[in-house]
């Protein structure tokens, strides 16, 4: 299996145009069958995915099952995965088939709804494989097309304000890098990755328009990249997309902005920002730890005055990214664990969440948090799961979201305890908004008329839910399962960063003298 | 000798004898009724023109002592211009018809606008330069004017006109300036003359020469024409004019500077990167208040002519390539989104507001995907092959250490973004409103979906077109 990671990418996509050639009409029947088609591109997806999950090896730090073909420019075709991106792939493989049952009660323009979710998994995909720049590049900015078309036609009253936003927005901060890249390109000759990861870009000092520039090239590029990857984590201030788009989005989309997009962000800080550019990373660091404290205590204390529940949730994301961005930053072996671990539970975690709240839509066509209450009564089953998923919000010991904030904060400590204080405080304010929200919503009495014929959880719903929770559960209470995967790669990664650190002490040094 | 430079310029002269020989014979014959045949003879002659020229191989031939110039930069341009010029008379066939516009003259005036641009690609002298200019220009005016009732269309012609000729004006005294200063209107020449220090009056002659130029290619502050004059002319028209003599000015414009001003890169560098600069944002900027789609395009336009100066600004054999190979991706987008507008009909109507297209994608979902595509293809989003024309400039502009261009290139890219967007934001989610017409062109249907199939195909290896380009810009940057 040569083209194992080619072929995983790629399996949705034949699904979207077997769906755009042969799919023809719009009646119940039709629409069934995009679904069926769809659900089994996703699965089928998933099953050779699992191929790669069981050839892969940890203990080897470098990329394995790589691809390579000549593109045009002197690019290549490179694809690859190794203990980092490994994860993110089965992350994507795994929610991919959930989002799609998630969808199953849509009824306006099916066909393109489900050829817009299977183009976008292979977009997602290819981001977490790719090894050349420039096709990472365009499966990075190739995932806004899908997403617009999501948020545009399938959302919310106020989507066109959303998606406009969120594609600029976005758009705005990937061009600089692009820029960036180009330099890359251009200072290296190359565009493949691993060759890049072991350049030494320029970090000698120089001075533009009067500002002297600490750190030199690294710094711009590091600035560069942050700029597009800040915008897609969200980080604060750069984050107010995020709930526009969010509560727009459908549900499913919701669920795959959260669980998957937000993780190509920091997925970029660990391929590019932490190995391409270490000495540009150590000056910036302490900047971006501030920013991760400030996002996490503040976007929680935003969280708890929403009247919205999609929109408290995406706060929520803001905040459990907050935690990532400090682990990465840390840099050392339980931030870097952490981060990723944190990553991948709120994949699971906050799509969960975002399917709460889809369950309790499709009934009421409501997302406000007065319109509920009590719903206990009549849904056990849903009151059931929501506590699950808000307890492995905050961070339960047990859950999988303990492990993350757990490890993340314990790698802040040994680098700055004073944002470990500012961002553990983040803990404590991630129960207040998780409980509060699912006191108003579940506990109570079922007083509001309208609420007085809802049905609890159909089999369907049940059967999305049940992989999450067993997810959630597996990975709080056995974390080595990812720990072991990840472990190796981080520590790679972690050796590089020090030495290349190190090396530039040493001749800022020998400049000093 | 004579016999030799002939053979060089044996295509342009069998398009000038075919246009003329056309003409008189459709003088003299039934006039209008030829016109459908003579569309399709004429776009028929260009194919097997830009066949011909493909397959001319060899390096430079210089002919006439030098005011000619056949190389592969040349043979580059003009099979993109010819193929295009083709493309679009295909296209306007029925649409001039059923306006009751489609005449004899057109098909022809097009050859001789077209042979015009083959000279001016291949100019090696400022005389021949102008003779090529001009051609192209007066050919242009006519065409710009072709629906003589309407009010419209007969202002677009003589605003053409009138600034057209203000641009030649300031084009002929950079000419007199540099020929005075060199003493010789040979690019051989100058190139000799003109080395390291240059004199200010030979700089200010430079100055002028590329303002008149930047008025062909409408990079602004020349632009105030374009959307005038896009607007008025007849969308066939427009389609032509956003394609073929854009390809020709730019191509022109780096031939001069080049051929001519190649040992002074650095003294015209700054303005053509200012031009690049000031076109990206007022292009990107202007656009985003259009409501009528061929002003948008002519904005858009004048946006691209922006980054593909910023490749012609690197000035490096990288960046001709850049520049080249953004042309053609950038004249493949027009023509699909033209074929587009063409379409575009109320009542049998033509109908250029963008508020048209809404919900376009309910009615007609194929032709509403591949405007989509086109749509992001010009905005520069990955994967379509326009991003990788803005990919090749970034480069070109970034290795000629214009870093700060690039970035500004990128941000004017996002900016332009909204206004491509808001099309298909009509098409897919907009409002409910009074429905376009079906198609009832298959032909226009045809071009549209092979040009947005390409801009999606094309991500596999740019059709070959990289080495084409490079060997180009090899014969024109020595």
């Amino acid at each position: 299996m040569g083209n194992l990671l080619s072929l995983t990418t790629f399996i949705p996509l034949i699904g979207a145009v077997i769906l755009a050639l042969f799919l023809r009409g719009n009646d119940v029947a039709a629409q069934r069958n995009a679904k069926w088609v769809a659900l089994a591109a996703t699965s089928a997806t998933f099953l050779v995915s699992l191929f790669i999950l069981f050839g892969f090896d940890p203990a080897n730090t470098d990329f394995q099952m790589v691809e390579e073909h000549s593109w045009l420019l002197g690019l290549n075709y490179k694809m690859g995965v190794d203990g980092i991106s490994v994860l993110f792939v089965m992350l994507t493989t795994f929610l991919m088939p959930l989002v799609i049952g998630a969808c199953w009660n849509v009824e306006t323009r099916v066909k393109e709804y489900m050829i817009a979710f299977l183009v976008l998994e292979t977009l997602m995909l290819g981001v977490f494989m790719a090894l050349d720049l420039v096709l990472f590049y365009m499966f990075f900015e190739a995932g806004l097309i899908p997403m617009f078309l999501i948020i545009g036609i399938w959302g919310g009253v106020n989507r066109i304000y959303a998606s406009f936003k969120f594609f600029l927005y976005t758009f705005l901060g990937s061009v600089l890098m692009l820029v960036a890249m180009v330099a890359m390109f251009s200072i290296a000759g190359t565009t493949d990755i691993p060759t890049l990861m072991a350049t030494d870009f320029p970090a000698t000092d120089f001075t533009v328009l009067g500002l002297t520039i600490v750190g030199g090239a690294q710094t711009l590029m590091f600035i560069a990249f942050f700029a597009s990857f800040a915008v897609k984590m969200p980080m604060w201030p750069v984050h107010t997309w995020l709930p526009d788009a969010h509560v727009q989005a459908p549900t499913a989309g919701s669920v795959v902005l959260a669980a998957i997009l937000l993780k190509m962000g920091g997925y970029g800080f660990l391929r590019f920002s932490l190995p391409m550019f270490p000495v540009g990373s150590e000056i910036m660091g302490p900047l971006v730890l501030w920013l991760s404290a400030i996002a996490i205590v503040y976007t929680s204390l935003v969280a708890l005055v929403q009247k919205d529940m999609k929109k408290l949730i995406a706060y929520s994301s803001v905040a459990h990214m907050g935690y990532v961005t400090m682990g990465i930053f840390t840099v050392n072996q339980q931030g870097l664990d952490g981060a990723i671990f944190q990553m991948l539970s709120h994949g699971f975690i906050s799509g969960a969440m975002f399917l709460c709240v889809g369950v309790i839509y499709d009934r009421m066509h409501t997302r406000e948090i007065e319109a509920y209450g009590g719903l206990v009564n009549r849904m056990p089953a849903y009151a059931m799961v929501f506590m699950f998923f808000t307890m492995a919000n905050v961070g339960l010991p047990g859950t999988s979201g303990f492990v993350g904030e757990f490890l993340t904060l314990m790698g802040i400590f040994q680098e700055n305890t004073w944002v470990a204080v500012v961002a553990t405080s983040g803990v404590i304010l991630s129960a207040a908004y998780g409980l509060w929200l699912y006191r108003r919503v579940v506990m109570g009495d079922l007083i509001k008329e309208s609420l007085k014929s809802i049905t609890d959880m159909n089999g369907r719903e049940r059967a999305i839910f049940a992989p999450l929770v067993a997810m959630t559960l597996l990975l709080g209470v056995y974390p080595s399962l990812v720990t072991d995967i990840i472990g190796p790669s981080v520590g790679a990664l972690i050796g590089q960063y020090d030495t290349a650190q190190a090396a530039y002490e040493a001749a800022t040094q020998v400049a000093a003298n | 000798m004579i016999s030799a430079d002939i053979q060089t310029i044996l295509p342009e002269i069998a398009l000038s004898v075919y246009a003329m020989v056309a003409l008189l014979g459709a003088v003299y014959t039934i006039k209008d009724g030829a016109a459908s045949t003579l569309v399709w003879l004429t776009s028929g002659v260009f194919l097997l023109l830009a066949a011909w020229i493909a397959t001319r191989q060899g390096a430079a031939v210089p002919a006439f002592d030098g005011m000619f110039v056949s190389d592969s930069f040349s043979r580059f341009a003009k099979v993109t211009i010819l193929t295009s010029a083709a493309a679009v008379l295909v296209m306007s066939e029925t649409y001039m018809a059923r306006r009751n516009l489609l005449r004899f003259e057109y098909p022809l005036l097009v050859a001789l606008a077209v042979v015009g641009m083959m000279v001016m690609v291949s100019a090696g002298d400022l005389m021949t330069l102008y003779m090529g200019l001009e051609l192209q220009s007066l050919a242009l005016y006519v065409v710009a004017s072709l629906r003589r009732d309407s009010i419209r269309s007969t202002e677009a012609g003589l605003k053409y006109f009138v600034l057209g000729a203000l641009s030649s004006g300031l084009l002929l005294y950079g000419a007199s300036l540099t020929y005075g200063f060199t003493g010789t209107t040979l690019f051989s020449g100058i190139i000799t003359g003109v080395q390291d220090q240059p004199s200010l009056a030979l700089l200010f002659g430079l100055v002028f020469l590329i303002a008149g130029l930047a008025f062909k290619v409408s990079a602004a502050p020349f632009h105030m024409w374009t959307p005038d004059v896009y607007e008025g002319s007849p969308t066939p028209v427009t389609a032509f004019f956003a394609t073929a003599p854009k390809v020709a000015a730019m191509a022109l414009f780096a031939r001069l500077m080049f051929d001519a001003f190649g040992g002074i890169t650095g003294d015209w560098q700054q303005i053509v990167a200012f031009l690049s600069l000031v076109s990206m944002f007022l292009g990107s900027i202007a656009a985003i208040g259009q409501r009528d789609i061929k002003r948008l395009m002519a904005y858009s336009s004048i946006a691209h002519m922006g980054y593909a100066l910023m490749g012609l600004a690197a000035g490096t054999a990288f960046g001709v390539q850049a520049m080249l190979i953004y042309m053609a991706i950038y004249v493949t987008m027009n023509v699909g989104t033209f074929a587009f507008i063409l379409g575009m009909e109320r009542d049998g109507r033509p109908v250029t507001d963008i508020l048209a297209l809404r919900m376009y994608a309910k009615d007609q979902p194929t032709r509403a995907l591949a405007m989509l595509v086109l749509m992001f293809s010009l905005a520069g989003v990955p994967p379509m092959v326009g991003f990788f024309g803005k990919l090749y400039v970034l480069r070109a502009a970034y290795d000629g250490g214009l870093a700060w261009l690039a970035v500004a290139g990128v941000v004017a890219s996002v900016i332009g973004a909204y206004y491509y967007l808001r099309i298909v934001y009509y098409m897919y989610f907009g409002e409910e409103g009074e429905k376009l017409d079906a198609p009832t062109q298959p032909i226009l249907g045809g071009f549209l979906l092979v040009s947005a199939a390409m801009m999606v195909i094309g991500v596999v290896n740019l059709f070959g077109i990289e080495p084409i380009a490079a060997s180009a810009a090899a014969s024109l940057v020595n």
